[in-house]
């Protein structure tokens, strides 16, 4: 059976491109670059930006990791080349 | 009971624990053995994974590193946890689909050449060997602090038990033993900190209760800290960077990819039944890890806290000044955690002044302004080091809690060291049977022969892991980060590039691991000497330390990585593509379906 490999392939591309552009921006642009600026603000007793390095960055981590394994599980479902 | 007794009843049980399980799953066959038959499921997996991930240096240093570098302490937290998202998108589900056992397999087999899996092989038994000694040791000290035994004594107990569960249960029995050993590890980490988070916030979150106000008080814990630390000379808490901002950002950048490059973790993907589970169970661990990570900065503000309202009360509770001459306490009336403490030297108090008084402050403070109150106080320098291991071991004892939470602490950090000893000799025994024994020396071995072989590794490593626990070889505190940088510089950069990009060839992947893995260790290597050995630093002829615009020798393996890219791109170009096979083997790897279990064929 012939797949469509190369729209499965720029799918899978584009989501991953999203993915890493969150992961820097919570964990390298919240937490390190512009930790500074953000811990003008506050949650509860937290600085923003020391929330985003020391728990911020981790929580959106996990939520990142099951929102691509859901939408790479529609993009295997989409192009058919999902297991059983 | 008294505590000694408590201590060996409850790890006892939990040995007995670890034990029952290896004998219930024993390994029969080769796929068994290397990767539990690829039947467990993504939830158990990502428990395992992250007891494997989650070793003595996650239970026991990190707090206490945290609170030691305030704010800059979390890169430890984001690069050790922010890795999984590269592992479950980049490397997991592509090398599941792949198929087989290990990760020199896979560079091997993808650019068609020994020479690139026996590469391959070399970095993976350094990053692991390196990694496993620290283990060693911390089963050492765990064991002589809780259970009174010399240090000597508690690893040859610690190899006998790892060596009873590893080798008959191989990578099945070891699965299993490490969800038990997350469990044990988990509530010894969280119970003191629930506790202590009451008494000092009173929510008993402590997520929640390190951004809450001190109870009692309309200050938040966090602004009282860095108001108190900065009265001490110390850097502000919330903001105190290590080194330079440039520096923390290619820090955490290094612990990400060594993580996800590291193979110990990656092996782990290989243990479930679907690529899709691959994918999900790097989210399970990642929920599993972050339980004891976002803790972690809690423990270290907490502990900070404690430690400074131990010694100066009321700077703390109220509003006193921390240059009255009364404001510390007198050493005579010192609490008893720290008279138990002093014993095993951590913790040290000499009185320099002669007041009787315990003084902790930064004395290298400069600020000119801090200076010139000290002085003035009569303060002739600080009187009281703390080692930072002792945070997280010391915590229940502070806090004056029973002694059932104390000895289950004593189990958990013992947890957190077998548990990632077992995983890094798993790997470290597949990457010697398989990939030498079968994949070079010796193909026609039988299943049967090759399962012998794995298990007489595993005992091998076992004892050379031993050995180098009761000989630390004196640079085992810096090989940790060779551990990363390797991981980071050469293994995660070629198989990135193996999944990506179908042109790579071998010459290109070769040519980038050498020179990744070169550029790291002469940078490495230029501050801590030449295979770590002591007087062959060579800082001069790269300018002097951490002469790479500011950057550690810790947080190098990024800019490895970035070589070895470069390069392997570079000499790419210049040579021959791939043959047409192995094009289609990459697009294979690219879709899920047609995943069969784990076989390991060559």
């Amino acid at each position: 059976m012939k797949h469509d490999s190369q729209g499965y392939w720029q799918a899978t591309l584009g989501l991953l491109t999203k993915v890493l552009i969150i992961w820097f921006l919570v964990s390298f642009g919240a937490g390190i670059l512009f930790a500074d600026l953000l811990n003008g603000i506050h949650l509860g007793g937290y600085p923003l930006g020391f929330w985003f390095a020391q728990q911020g960055s981790i929580y959106v981590f996990i939520a990142l990791i099951f929102w691509y394994a859901k939408k790479m599980g529609e993009i295997d479902r989409r192009f058919d080349v999902h297991e059983d | 009971m008294d505590l000694q007794t408590t201590i060996y009843l409850v790890v006892g049980a939990s040995f007995a624990l670890y034990i029952g399980i290896a004998i219930w799953s024993r390994a029969g066959s080769t796929s068994e053995f290397y990767v539990a038959g690829s039947g467990v499921n993504p939830v158990m997996n990502g428990m395992a994974t992250a007891a494997d991930w989650m070793s003595a240096a996650s239970f026991i240093s990190m707090a206490g590193l945290i609170s030691n570098m305030g704010y800059g302490g979390g890169l430890f937290l984001m690069g050790w946890t922010g890795g999984y998202v590269l592992l479950a998108m980049l490397l997991a589900p592509y090398l599941r689909k792949f198929g087989k056992f290990t990760v020199p397999q896979f560079i091997g087999d993808r650019f068609y050449s020994k020479s690139a899996s026996t590469v391959a092989v070399l970095c993976l038994l350094v990053a692991s060997l390196t990694y496993i000694i620290g283990q060693m040791t911390g089963v050492g000290v765990a064991f002589s602090r809780f259970l009174g035994v010399s240090s000597d004594v508690g690893i040859y107990v610690g190899m006998g038990i790892v060596f009873l569960y590893a080798v008959f249960g191989g990578m099945k029995g070891i699965t299993y033993t490490q969800v038990a050993q997350y469990v044990v590890l988990i509530l010894a980490y969280t119970i003191p900190a629930i506790f202590i988070s009451l008494q000092l916030t009173g929510n008993p979150i402590p997520q929640l209760g390190l951004g809450s106000n001190l109870s009692g008080q309309d200050i938040s814990l966090l602004a009282k800290l860095d108001q108190v630390v900065t009265e001490l000379g110390f850097g502000k808490y919330t903001t105190s960077l290590p080194g330079s901002t440039l520096n923390m950002f290619v820090y955490t950048m290094s612990l990400m990819i060594g993580t996800a490059g590291l193979p110990h973790v990656i092996m782990r993907f290989f243990t479930v039944p679907k690529v899709s589970d691959a994918r999900l169970s790097a989210g399970w661990a990642l929920v599993f890890i972050a339980i004891l990570y976002t803790t972690a900065p809690a423990v270290a503000a907490m502990a900070k806290t404690n430690l400074v309202r131990t010694i100066t009360p009321g700077v703390v509770l109220g509003k006193a000044d921390p240059f009255a001459a009364d404001a510390a306490i007198k050493y005579d009336e010192r609490p008893d955690w720290m008279k138990r403490w002093e014993k095993t030297g951590l913790l040290k108090f000499t009185d320099k002044n002669g007041d009787g008084r315990i003084q902790y402050y930064n004395d290298a403070t400069k600020s000119a302004d801090i200076k010139a109150k000290m002085d003035a106080a009569g303060w002739k320098g600080n009187e009281l080091s703390v080692n930072a291991d002792i945070i997280v071991l010391a915590n229940p004892e502070i806090a004056l809690l029973p002694n059932w939470v104390i000895a289950l602490v004593a189990a958990g950090g013992l947890a957190a060291a077998l548990s990632t000893a077992a995983g890094l000799l798993m790997a470290i025994s597949a990457a010697i049977s398989h990939d030498l024994v079968k994949g070079i020396f010796k193909p026609d071995i039988s299943e049967k022969g090759e399962l012998m072989a794995g298990k007489i590794a595993m005992a091998l490593s076992i004892v050379v892991a031993g050995y180098l626990g009761l000989n630390p070889p004196g640079f085992a505190a810096g090989t940790v980060a060779l551990a990363f940088g390797i991981a980071a510089s050469s293994l995660f950069p070629a198989i990135m590039m193996g999944i990506f990009s179908k042109k790579m060839n071998k010459e290109g992947a070769i040519a980038g691991m050498l020179s990744g893995l070169f550029i790291t260790l002469f940078y490495v290597f230029a501050h801590k000497g030449i295979f770590f050995i002591k007087g062959t630093e060579y800082l001069g002829v790269i300018g002097g330390a951490n002469s790479f615009f500011g950057i550690t020798p810790e947080a190098f393996g990024a800019i490895g990585a970035l070589v070895n890219f470069a390069v392997a791109f570079l000499v790419d170009k210049v040579t021959k593509e791939p043959p047409e096979h192995i094009q289609h083997m990459v697009e294979a790897v690219r879709i899920p379906r047609g995943s069969k279990a784990v076989d390991g064929a060559h």
